[in-house]
């Protein structure tokens, strides 16, 4: 939770002392997907903490990004999304949300910056989604280390 | 509204006060008769018995195959198209999602705009809304055009001019509740639904004055008498009083505060009985486990006092919900044989996969019968209790939450989602745009902040066991309870049906076909490829003396989400293989209006 917190706090600050505009242009510049690998598999299963990641899309994600982070008819696949973005903005789009209306487009990404199961999650969310993004887990709902192959 | 005709409204109004229902039966009558002329559509449903039947003949079996479109309209917003246009007089009213446009085309000028209207909404509203920025159309009544925007306002427009008449505020985004229905006029008032079942709250139909806008009632889905409209000894349940404090007894502590039951279906009405009936959608959250009880009246069918707004009475399909199955799709009335005897029926085709015929007075239950072969969470409804006959393998509260319950038929889109079906007077048959897909549901512990999504659960779509569609178009016959004819589609079907005295039947389909079958034997009589996925529902109209027929297309809404990508493979491997088509594939963004005619 604090570390989130800090972050979208961090972001606030630092927008009182520069455009956002400006903001956006070095996230871009500097983004590159991290190499660092959050989860661990065994034998195709995955972590528990990347499990609840998997939840908590469920929860707060899929009913715009769709099932298993595909991307739907509204929002970006985040499988796609995560081969460019750096884990830094990811948590930085989660936190401060992102808007994007015009003439062509009504698309807004929520700030989940005060929704606590995001917050508190949101590790275990970018962990699963990263792991979608890898190839390391496939479509639909990924078994747990321990669960039986059923 | 114009000075000439607000004062003629106002007269009316005054020579009509010494009987004041005399006047407000007035009003009805004009709506009641523009509704039975077939050349107009006045209403979101068609008619108030929501048959979206046309008495329309020019266009029929014999020479639909000449079917062409004769002229089409952009409405310049990408997002999912529901709903479908009003023909009143010479003008066509369009409407579209978020932003909310309208358009009033004029017939007689190849659909030139005679005005179009765009409110100012804070673009915030767009993440509360559940999935993507639906609306499924405008209503119309004494020379106004209500719309129920996305930031749950209802506004009254001059549909003349397309000016600003009145305005209210239904409810609050902030907290999750969100406007995606159309509105009804019935006598002198509007009334208006509200969105927001994965936000928690607390749902409510209303009531406004059709002039001023002031609100008349408000009834909400759950909470105590005062609030639901309740009168513990005359509202029945199953010819039963319901009693002292009926739904709060259903629910723990506080929870039906945020128990959700939105009521963003079709609003339906008799004038004989005086009766408006509509459902309330899933509890909050979609975690059963969080939410012991009953959970009333969430998934209900509610048949209200259309003056008072107090409940003659009510009906829950889906005593606590596990699946999402929201009771909300529109419901028919039609007098129809069931088991060989005349009927003043209510036919709803429910989420959960079973087709209710109530009789619509007494609100008793005469059959429940699926109509998917699929469904497999109930075998089959007791008609003296009301109550589902539930497999327990199904249940995604036997397991607790976290964990996994697989094969559950249908997933939480429903057998049928809110895309109208039609019923045929002709063939005393009903049409249904089916969904085929099942899924495994896993609840889990979420906390609720007002304004953010309460869900709790996540699911994995996929089609039934060995099959590769995902959709069906049927007849169903309520005589006898069961399925006449089915027609597979590769993908849900997500429009409105309509049909005709010709003999037809319409409908849109997701890869974007508008489809013409013959109605007493489903067989394909016609095709167009639309310009996008049709999520909207297909209507008629007649003008110099032609018929035409009118839809949207425009993919997206819950369908567009769930199928942008395609399914996926079910966990326990019951799905058939190749059955994953990505609809992205088939279709892209846009919303255009596309009108086809005959040849001259
Ligand atoms: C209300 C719909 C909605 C919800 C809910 C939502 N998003 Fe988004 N998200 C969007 C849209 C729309 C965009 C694209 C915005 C744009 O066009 O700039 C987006 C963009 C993003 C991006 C940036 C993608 C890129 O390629 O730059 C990330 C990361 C993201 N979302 C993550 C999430 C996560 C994680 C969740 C759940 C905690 C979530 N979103 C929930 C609508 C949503």
């Amino acid at each position: 939770m604090t570390r989130a917190h800090m972050l979208a706090w961090c972001a606030a600050a630092a927008l009182l002392g520069a455009t956002s505009l400006q903001i956006a242009h070095t996230a871009r510049a500097a983004d590159s997907p991290d190499s660092e690998r959050p989860y661990t598999i065994e034998n195709g299963h995955i972590d528990r903490a990347t499990f609840r990641g998997y939840l908590y899309y469920g929860d707060a994600c899929l009913r715009c990004h769709g099932p298993d982070g595909s991307g739907s008819s509204y929002a970006p696949s985040l499988v796609d999304s995560l081969k460019r973005l750096s884990k830094q903005t990811f948590e930085e789009t989660v936190i401060n949300g992102r808007m994007n209306v015009g003439t062509a487009n009504d698309k807004v990404m929520p700030s989940f910056g005060t929704n606590a199961d995001v917050v508190e999650h949101l590790e275990e969310i970018y962990s699963y989604l990263k792991a979608r993004s890898d190839g390391a887990i496939g479509r639909g709902r990924p078994k747990k280390i321990g669960e039986t192959d059923d | 509204m114009n000075v000439t005709s607000r004062f003629a409204a106002w007269s009316v109004a005054a020579t009509a006060s010494a009987v004041l229902l005399a006047g407000t039966a007035l009003a009805n009558d004009q709506l009641v008769k523009m509704s039975q002329d077939p050349a107009q559509w006045v209403m979101p449903t068609g008619d108030y018995g929501n048959q979206r039947h046309t008495a329309l003949k020019q266009i029929n079996t014999g020479n639909v195959k000449e079917l062409r479109p004769v002229w089409t309209f952009s409405t310049g917003v990408l997002r999912g198209h529901e709903g479908g246009p009003l023909i009143v007089g010479d003008v066509m009213y369009v409407h579209t999602p978020f932003p909310n446009k309208v358009f009033a085309l004029d017939l007689n000028d190849q659909g030139r705009i005679i005005w179009a209207y765009e409110p100012k909404q804070d673009p915030n509203v767009i993440p509360v809304m559940c999935c993507d920025t639906v609306n499924r159309g405008v209503a119309y009544g004494e020379g106004m055009v209500f719309l129920h925007q996305a930031d749950a306002t209802l506004v009254a427009l001059d549909a003349k001019t397309g000016k600003l008449v009145w305005s209210v505020k239904d409810a609050d985004p902030a907290k999750g509740a969100t406007g995606t229905s159309a509105p009804q006029v019935v006598k002198n008032m509007v009334l208006v639904g509200v969105s927001g079942g994965e936000f928690g709250v607390q749902g409510h139909m209303t009531a406004y004055d059709i002039k001023t806008g002031k609100q008349i009632w408000r009834a909400y889905s759950e909470g105590p008498d005062d609030q639901i409209l309740f009168d513990p000894a005359k509202t029945t349940n199953l010819g039963k009083p319901v009693g002292a404090d009926s739904s709060l007894k259903t629910w723990e502590g506080d929870q039906w505060k945020i128990g959700g039951g939105a009521t963003w279906g079709w609003i339906s009405y008799d004038p004989a009985l005086n009766l408006v009936y509509y459902g309330s959608g899933n509890p909050s959250t979609w975690n059963p486990t969080q939410r012991p009880g009953d959970n009333k009246w969430s998934m209900t069918v509610f048949a209200r006092d259309a003056d008072t707004g107090v409940a003659k009475w009510v009906y829950q399909m889906t005593p606590h919900d596990e699946w999402d199955y929201d009771g909300i799709n529109e419901m028919i009335l039609a007098n129809v044989k069931v088991h060989g005897k005349d009927t003043k029926a209510l036919v709803h085709f429910d989420r959960n996969g079973f087709a209710f015929v109530l009789d619509r007075a007494s609100g008793a239950l005469l059959q429940a019968n699926k109509f998917d072969p699929a469904v497999n969470w109930a075998t089959g409804y007791n008609l003296q209790t009301g109550l589902p006959e539930r497999v327990k393998q199904y249940s995604t509260e036997a397991g607790g939450a976290e964990h996994n319950t697989k094969g559950i038929c249908p997933a939480a889109l429903g057998s049928k989602d809110e895309q109208p079906a039609a019923f045929s007077p002709e063939t005393g048959l009903f049409y249904v745009p089916t969904n085929h897909v099942c899924m495994d549901y896993e609840p889990f512990k979420v906390a609720y902040s007002a304004g953010q999504p309460y869900v709790g659960a996540t699911l994995s779509m996929f089609p039934p066991k060995g099959e590769k569609h995902l959709g069906n178009f049927i007849a169903y016959d309520v005589n006898e309870g069961k399925i006449v004819w089915s027609d597979p589609e590769t993908f849900s079907v997500w429009s409105g049906a309509l049909t005709t005295a010709g003999g037809l039947a319409f409908y849109g389909t997701l890869d974007g076909n508008l489809k013409a079958v013959d109605a007493k034997t489903g067989k394909e009589l016609y095709k167009f490829k639309t310009p996008s996925g049709i999520i909207g529902n297909v209507t008629p109209f007649e003008h110099g003396g032609k018929q035409y027929i009118a839809v949207l297309s425009g993919v997206g809404g819950w369908a567009g989400i769930g199928m942008a990508a395609g399914l996926t493979e079910d966990t326990a491997g019951l799905g058939a293989v190749g059955a994953y088509k990505a609809l992205s594939n088939y279709t892209q963004l846009g919303g255009v209006l596309t009108v086809f005619g005959l040849g001259d």
